[in-house]
């Protein structure tokens, strides 16, 4: 199953580039001549052939992105505006740019207009559905610890991600993440099973900001070793894959994540907190913080901060 | 506060830091009377334990008086003017490692448990003053400690005793009694111990305690083998003679019994081809830990005999002998310190004098001068064996 948590449709920055490929196509198809030497570079007439051909793309993604709506054609821009730096880029080292200023101006413009489409690219990609598993043993009975997990308003204590649970019903609940750029990402959610001391299975409800769903189990572990806690999630974060690399490269891999917070909750369980450490000392914001606080006694402000 | 800081490779500097406060409940803030530098503490000054940071406080051995307890301290177990002396690793006592005893793989005290997993496989305990791979807590080279789980660890001592005869209850003696331990000593045992450096010596007095009929100590710095000596021990020159032909010498051809290896990753050689080639690899990374104590332990143990591993090794070692270990039916033992598990047996042992843990104390120096204390136990200046400070 795919979910789409954005699409290009009705995209104010979609349509405004849209708008923007036909503004830039059609100078280059009228005038190609023009056009080359505004760039300040001169019109030998394969530059010319050149500047049709990019006048022609543009209307082709200007068509896409206002009437088919689709992301790939963000892409497309952006494939395009890679064509454009290298050809500047080339000019400007064969000296054919008899305006090198002119020239310098155009790619910068360029560049920033790159920036933009990358940005709009990834973010209007579709999402895909990923699903990450986490485990733990947590030394006491499955009811108990099925119990723990039950308050939900307790888990953002230990999940890193969460600044919020707040029980709405008896199935549902609003569930608000720490703010990503400012933005806040909240969801609604329902339990879908509830059976004491074995299982909780959630989805998100009501065109969430990231759709999600998956099950918690808790297991008698062997040997008297209290209960495993088996989280099995899915969920669709924007961006696509591009999207969960550029996380995975910020610190952000799901499933580390979840290895995390599993571990906070068993160290919730056992010792009554999440454990700090100098270097860490907000606890469940560790792994964001590496390079960490030096291990060494925090100046006042900065308990501050941490306490708050 | 004043407290001995790590600032880059080969460089430590004590240094103005904020006094520690209470993070968690069940913290503790000790007043530190006594504090140590140990061997290990060497591994981060030369560099070879990753995840340092420049200002990280050192140290990881120091006792002195509670100051102050976090609202979720057991009072039965411990309030302020309390005199205890802390373990190095930091155990939570409620997981199934702490209820199995194995403190030091406590499985909730270190914060950075995910990094460490990437180092080690799982993760261990955290541990004072010793990387952020082990958690990032600030260390005990400082006038002042936050002590977590202060309910769990800190061992309460009386007046009866100084601070140098029960200081070395927070690591290198349990350390070396568990290498011995692990031995499985029996009657007529010989135990050979690579290393005469403090962990070492207390390898020997526990071997000795545990029953051995002989001990062997193996080093290169004189000063340190007549310690052994004095201590009553046989002693190995390996800048002087072949380790195993002499053992082999030493046992009638059957090799110790028991070998234990207190050096761990920086060792050096007798001959200066080995010594070199690993150093070479090590200074590329090809290897991180320079293991020929361990070879050579493993080389030289009887058939069927225990090589016991106390030395610190951090990443991957070179022509580790499988063979050897393999087809004579050797078993390999290791670990960081259980300490928690030996502290109130061992304070038994040096209130009835069968240890005397301040024998191997050669230097008393005021916490200021910390960074001359690194440099004359590094570079083995001035005969040092060990250096405790004072804050």
């Amino acid at each position: 199953m795919t979910h789409q948590s954005r699409t290009a449709s009705g995209d104010r920055l979609t349509r405004s580039l849209g708008w923007l490929s036909l503004g830039l196509g059609i100078p280059p198809l009228l005038r190609p001549g023009g056009f080359v030497r505004a760039l300040g570079i001169d019109d030998a007439p394969g530059r010319c052939a050149a500047a049709a051909l990019v006048g022609v793309r543009e209307l082709a993604a200007a068509g896409g992105l206002l009437a088919l709506t689709s992301p790939a054609w963000l892409w497309a821009r952006v494939g395009g505006d890679v064509m454009d730096l290298a050809m500047l880029g080339s000019s400007l080292r064969d000296r054919s740019s008899w305006d090198r200023r002119r020239t310098v101006a155009a790619t910068a413009t360029v560049a920033a207009i790159t920036a933009i489409d990358t940005y709009a690219a990834i973010t209007r990609s579709r999402s895909r559905v990923t699903e990450t598993t986490g485990t733990t043993t947590v030394s006491e009975p499955p009811q108990k610890v099925y119990d723990r997990w039950r308050q939900l308003a307790s888990l953002p204590v230990f999940m890193a991600h969460l600044d919020e649970v707040r029980v709405t019903g008896e199935r549902t609940s609003h569930w608000r993440a720490v703010p990503v750029d400012g933005r806040h990402i909240e969801w609604d959610a329902e339990i879908t099973e509830d059976v004491p001391g074995e299982r909780i299975a959630w989805r998100s409800i009501d065109n969430p900001d990231i759709w999600n769903e998956g099950t918690v189990s808790f297991l008698a572990a062997p040997g008297g070793r209290g209960t495993e806690v088996h989280v099995r999630m899915r969920y669709a974060l924007p961006g696509g894959r591009l999207g969960q690399f550029m996380a995975r490269l910020l610190g952000e891999d799901p499933r580390q994540q979840l290895d995390d917070d599993l571990r906070r909750f068993k160290q919730v369980a056992e010792t009554g907190e999440v454990v700090r450490s100098e270097g860490a000392p907000a606890g469940k914001r560790a792994r964001h913080e590496f390079p960490q606080h030096p291990a060494r006694p925090l100046a006042a402000d900065e308990l501050e901060e941490v306490r708050a | 506060m004043k407290a001995n800081c790590w600032v880059r490779p080969n460089k430590v500097e004590v240094q103005d830091v904020p006094d520690p406060a209470i993070l968690n409940s069940r913290d503790a803030i000790i007043k530190i009377t006594s504090t140590a530098i140990c061997g290990s503490d060497l591994h981060l000054l030369d560099g070879y334990v990753p995840t340092m940071q420049e200002g990280d406080v050192l140290g990881h051995e120091f006792m002195g008086e509670v100051v102050e307890v976090g609202s979720g301290v057991d009072p039965a177990k411990l309030k302020v003017g309390d005199r205890v002396v802390v373990p190095f690793p930091i155990a939570c006592g409620a997981c199934t490692a702490c209820q199995a005893g194995l403190y030091s793989v406590c499985e909730n005290t270190n914060p950075n448990a995910g990094l460490a997993e990437k180092f080690f496989g799982h993760p261990t305990a955290g541990i004072f003053g010793y990387s952020h791979l082990t958690g990032g807590f600030a260390g005990g080279q400082a006038q002042y400690a936050r002590v977590p789980f202060a309910d769990v660890g800190p061992l309460r001592v009386g007046p009866d005793l100084t601070d140098e005869q029960v200081l070395f209850l927070s690591d290198i003696l349990p350390t070396g009694y568990m290498g011995a331990e692990m031995c499985e000593i029996k009657p007529g045992d010989v135990v050979a111990v690579w290393g005469a450096g403090p962990v070492g010596q207390f390898a020997m007095d526990s071997a000795r305690v545990l029953g051995a009929d002989r001990v062997i100590a193996i080093d290169k710095e004189p000063y340190r083998l007549r310690m052994a000596e004095q201590a009553g021990y046989t002693t190995v020159n390996f800048e002087e003679v072949d380790v195993r032909s002499e053992l082999l010498e030493l046992t009638g051809g059957r090799g110790p019994d028991k070998c234990i290896d207190a050096v761990g990753m920086e060792a050096t050689h007798g001959s200066h081809l080995i010594g070199s080639y690993d150093r070479v690899k090590q200074a590329a990374r090809a290897e991180t830990d320079r293991p020929h104590a361990l070879r050579q332990a493993i080389l030289s143990c009887r058939n069927g005999g225990i090589v016991s591993v106390i030395g610190v090794y951090g990443g991957f070692i070179d022509k580790f002998p499988a063979g050897a270990w393999m087809n004579r039916g050797l078993t390999l033992r290791t670990g960081q310190c259980h300490v928690q598990r030996y502290m109130k047996p061992l304070l038994e042992l040096i209130q009835r004098g069968r240890i005397n843990p301040a024998r191997v104390i050669t230097h008393r120096l005021p916490l200021a001068q910390a960074p001359h204390g690194y440099d004359i136990f590094k570079h083995k200046k001035d005969n040092c064996e060990k250096v405790v400070l004072t804050p």
